[in-house]
């Protein structure tokens, strides 16, 4: 570590994963409530869990993006920070917000909570992923600021290098694109159309800046490659990220009101979607082949060819195959959806965070080439169980949602099969899924055991060459 | 990559892809605007289709159900309950929907439940509107069939 203000990344990371924990406790009740429907009725209704489970991801990704930029803009800039003190004070903030919100979720019922909240005043809740109270919301907006002006000083007072640009780019696009929560008007159509200018911006826009600029942050420190070669292969990635996703979010307009062209327009771009996907897996595994010295560190080097892998195949090929408008047709609002989702924000966000943290936390621990070997060993034994399990969990939902299809789309209206009907003889395949479930927290508690995990820590590799 | 393509030309790429997709964006934005009003039929919605949305929202309904195909996948698509359910007649749909929220939760064993919202009898005629209202936006005859 270069800079001793660095160290204020890790509370975000402890608390990311604390919040991680959380989620997965939720997620594990819902795969629950999907085989037994009346699971923990009333007192924990199905859209309540939900909520808890999406709003803890969000905010843990967000805990995790900050502490990644925290950890690097630093060491990127050549600076220390701009203030420690605003980055510990907004993270008291952002976490005692996070935290209420969720206990207010849980603890009072979301009607009552509205009108706690006031959200009479300004209504922006009770839409999807957005059901955070108002103040909740502005609160967000002021930790963003904060932030991001916190970032944004210490780059300019230092170096100015591509990532630092990129990352920035994403963070200002990040607190820019959430202000379109705050847009719901009574009409339906409108607020759904902006509503994915928050949603869909995010991450199938500004996040992929932040997740390429913290990949190539880290491919740098355990490759040694090149910093203009790993640049260069950052600003395509990106760009193109950029120009197929923008217009690409036409396939999330084909159902919802907008007209006919919107077919066309999502259909052919949200195709080429998968391009800066499949191009971040090549640019992993060349920087990693082309390296110029070793690193203690393995486990971070897995994570980061893992995150490329994972979010190709999550966000990348699991996105292509429903994403073209007469296959959308019948998938769109599946369990289709869900496999889509799932090892989508696994493989390209958890995975980017787990990354950075699997490279800076030992850091920051006092061990620069990283946990001892033992610990890496559980690591990378936590890294499999999660990958896998994932990739199981949305082949059963894949398998559900092509079943759903068959049984509730594709037939005529006398033929087609209600939609509690199909979800019935779905139910062995939420079984199938649930278990895969049980796999994942394991793999997530073998995880937090690596950090307990003492031993011998490597030392630093040189190659031969 | 090839040495003749250099940092720059990658820059390039980046903000003039970036900058130029955004402003595409903006503009079958600023279009789909213009079209909107006869998709959505926006004159209809009266005080009524509005607090329906209110009530909507206020209950989190997008936590089980899908509107339009977009929310959770828990509970049946809403978009075209009212084709399903009211065929065509909007009184009878109200009245159906009356009955309905009020003998929620079912209490099925084993089946999944509809919390009880204790919603008032305006309310829920509220909530019919929104949902005949949304039943008639024009979204690209989404979805296939009546069953959602």
């Amino acid at each position: 570590m270069k800079f001793s203000s660095q160290m204020v990344a890790k509370p975000y990371f402890i608390f990311a994963m604390i919040l991680f924990t959380g989620q997965l406790l939720f997620g594990a009740i819902l795969g629950l409530q999907y085989v037994i429907g009346d699971f923990m009725f009333p007192y924990l209704p199905f859209n309540v869990a939900r909520m808890v489970h999406t709003n803890l991801l969000l905010v843990w990704l967000l805990f995790g993006f900050m502490g990644a930029a925290y950890y690097l803009v630093p060491e990127e800039s050549d600076t220390e920070l701009h203030s420690p003190l605003l980055a510990k004070i907004l993270f008291w903030i952002f976490a005692a917000a996070g935290v209420a919100t969720i206990l207010g979720y849980l603890f009072v019922p979301y009607a009552r909570l509205t009108e706690l909240t006031f959200n009479e005043l300004w209504p922006t809740m009770g839409r999807e992923f957005l059901e955070q109270p108002t103040i909740t919301k502005l609160g967000i907006v002021v930790v963003a600021l904060g932030f991001v002006y916190n970032i944004g000083m210490t780059v300019l007072k230092g170096r100015k290098t591509v990532i630092n640009m990129v990352l920035m780019t994403g963070l200002i696009g990040l607190a820019v694109f959430f202000l379109f929560s705050f847009y719901n008007p009574s009409n339906l159509v409108l607020d759904k159309y902006f509503w994915w200018w928050t949603v869909h911006l995010w991450v199938e826009g500004v996040w992929e800046l932040i997740l390429g600029a913290i990949l190539a942050f880290t491919l740098i420190k355990v490759t040694g490659v090149d910093r203009e070669v790993i640049e260069k292969w950052l600003y395509v990635i990106i760009g193109m990220a950029l120009i197929s996703g923008l217009i690409g979010m036409g396939h999330h307009y084909f159902w919802i009101g907008p007209g006919v062209y919107w077919l066309w327009l999502g259909s052919i771009f949200s195709a080429i979607e998968p391009i800066p996907f499949f191009m971040m897996v090549v640019f992993a595994f060349k920087m990693v082949r082309e390296r110029r010295h070793g690193h203690g560190n393995e486990i971070a080097v897995t994570w980061a060819l893992g995150t490329a892998v994972m979010g190709f195949l999550g966000a990348g090929v699991w996105g292509f195959i429903h994403t073209l408008a007469p296959v959308n047709y019948f998938t769109h609002g599946t369990q289709l959806t869900a496999a889509h989702g799932h090892l989508s924000f696994f493989g390209a966000y958890v995975m980017i965070v787990l990354t950075i943290i699997s490279y800076a936390m030992p850091i920051m621990r006092g061990r620069p080439q990283g946990n001892s070997l033992k610990a890496q060993k559980v690591e990378r034994l936590a890294f499999w169980m999660m990958c896998l399990s994932m990739l199981g969990i949305t082949l059963a939902l894949t398998v559900a949602g092509a079943y759903q299809v068959a049984l509730q789309r594709l037939p005529e209206d006398a033929e087609a099969l209600s939609f509690m009907a199909t979800q019935d003889k779905m139910m062995p395949i939420y079984w199938v899924r649930m278990a895969f479930g049980v796999i994942f927290v394991s793999g997530v508690l073998t995880y937090f055991t690596s950090f307990f995990i003492g031993g011998k820590l490597p030392e630093a590799v040189k190659l031969e060459s | 990559m090839a040495d003749q393509f250099n940092k720059g030309m990658a820059r390039n790429i980046y903000y003039g892809g970036g900058v130029f997709f955004f402003l595409l964006l903006v503009g079958l934005t600023f279009d789909t605007m213009r079209a909107l009003p006869d998709r959505d039929h926006r004159e209809n919605i009266t005080e009524e289709v509005a607090h329906g949305k209110e009530i909507w929202e206020k209950n989190n309904c997008i936590g089980c159900h899908t509107l339009m195909g977009e929310g959770a996948y828990f509970a049946p698509e809403l978009a075209n309950v009212y084709d399903r359910y009211g065929q065509g007649n909007e009184e009878a749909f109200h009245a159906f929907l009356q009955s309905w929220m009020a003998i929620q939760p079912l209490k099925t064993p084993g089946r999944r439940q509809m919390p009880q919202f204790n919603l008032t009898t305006e309310e829920v005629d509220s909530l019919a509107a929104f949902l005949i209202w949304t039943s008639r936006i024009n979204d690209n005859d989404w979805p296939p069939n009546i069953q959602g």
